[in-house]
């Protein structure tokens, strides 16, 4: 099975559950377990608060883009801003590592989505935005790609 | 709203149970009346009921980890109940399994805390 979707929408928390709810349903025909979806919705939620807390540092006039291919039993899934970029990617990709203490910020976000996913790229600079790439091999998913 | 958020204090325990989902977008009001809830009943101990809690991320371990230290500054404790296989995977990658008590049921975390 190959599939593709994009979604844009703005930087607004209340777009979080939107986002992982989305995704979770696009994935659905490739029968993912509850632990799997649990998973893709955890890292989505991860991702979209990443850009919109840290990204453009909770204006709200700014857009998150959503990308999401199946290929096979893989899951490719993009989550893109353009705000502020990260100055040092590996620094930022430690656990516990957080700019913004005082908000409460668990500084876990990179490390679920390397433990939840096969693969994490981050792609940022100052001022140009980040990207982030994951993918994950779905179990079930071959047994269903007819 | 996508978290409903119960307080009851009971005694020295303020008993907090979550139902929906816990997302950055939900845990600042979590924040806020769990904190205020500590001050207005002037309690020492807090019980975290997570038995309704249908997804937490990230966001959630923050506002858990905030209170915890909010409460042990305090002279307080805090126990969780009734935590999804999900969400013990959060704790134990975060670390919070080994800091924060964990108990299988509310009234398991009262009765811990001497209560029941």
């Amino acid at each position: 099975m190959t599939n593709e979707m994009h979604l844009s929408f703005r930087a607004k928390s209340e777009n979080e559950s939107f986002a992982r709810v989305a995704v979770a349903a696009f994935i659905t025909p490739l029968d993912p377990t509850l632990d799997e979806l649990t998973e893709i919705k955890t890292v989505v939620s991860e991702a979209v608060t990443n850009a919109i807390i840290h990204g453009y540092e909770n204006r709200e006039d700014g857009m998150v883009y959503i990308s999401v291919k199946i290929d096979g039993d893989c899951v490719e899934l993009e989550v893109r801003d353009e705000g502020v970029g990260i100055p040092d990617i590996e620094e930022a990709k430690q656990p516990l590592y957080t700019t913004k203490p005082e908000l409460e910020r668990s500084g876990m976000g990179f490390t679920i989505m390397e433990n939840f996913m096969d693969e994490m790229l981050v792609e940022s600079a100052p001022n140009m935005g980040t990207t982030v790439k994951l993918k994950k091999h779905l179990s079930r998913a071959k047994a269903t790609s007819h | 709203m996508s978290l409903n958020i119960d307080l009851e204090p009971i005694d020295k325990v303020l008993c907090v149970r979550l139902e929906g989902e816990l997302d950055h977008h939900t845990s600042d009001s979590v924040r806020k009346q769990v904190s205020f809830a500590i001050g207005k009943y002037g309690v020492k101990y807090l019980v975290l009921n997570l038995e309704k809690l249908s997804f937490m991320d990230s966001s959630g371990l923050g506002v858990i980890l905030g209170r915890y230290k909010e409460i042990k500054q305090a002279g307080g404790e805090m126990v969780i109940c009734a935590i999804s296989p999900p969400i013990e995977r959060l704790f134990t990658i975060s670390g919070l399994m080994k800091i924060i008590r964990i108990e299988p049921s509310e009234d398991f975390a009262l009765k811990r805390l001497g209560v029941m």
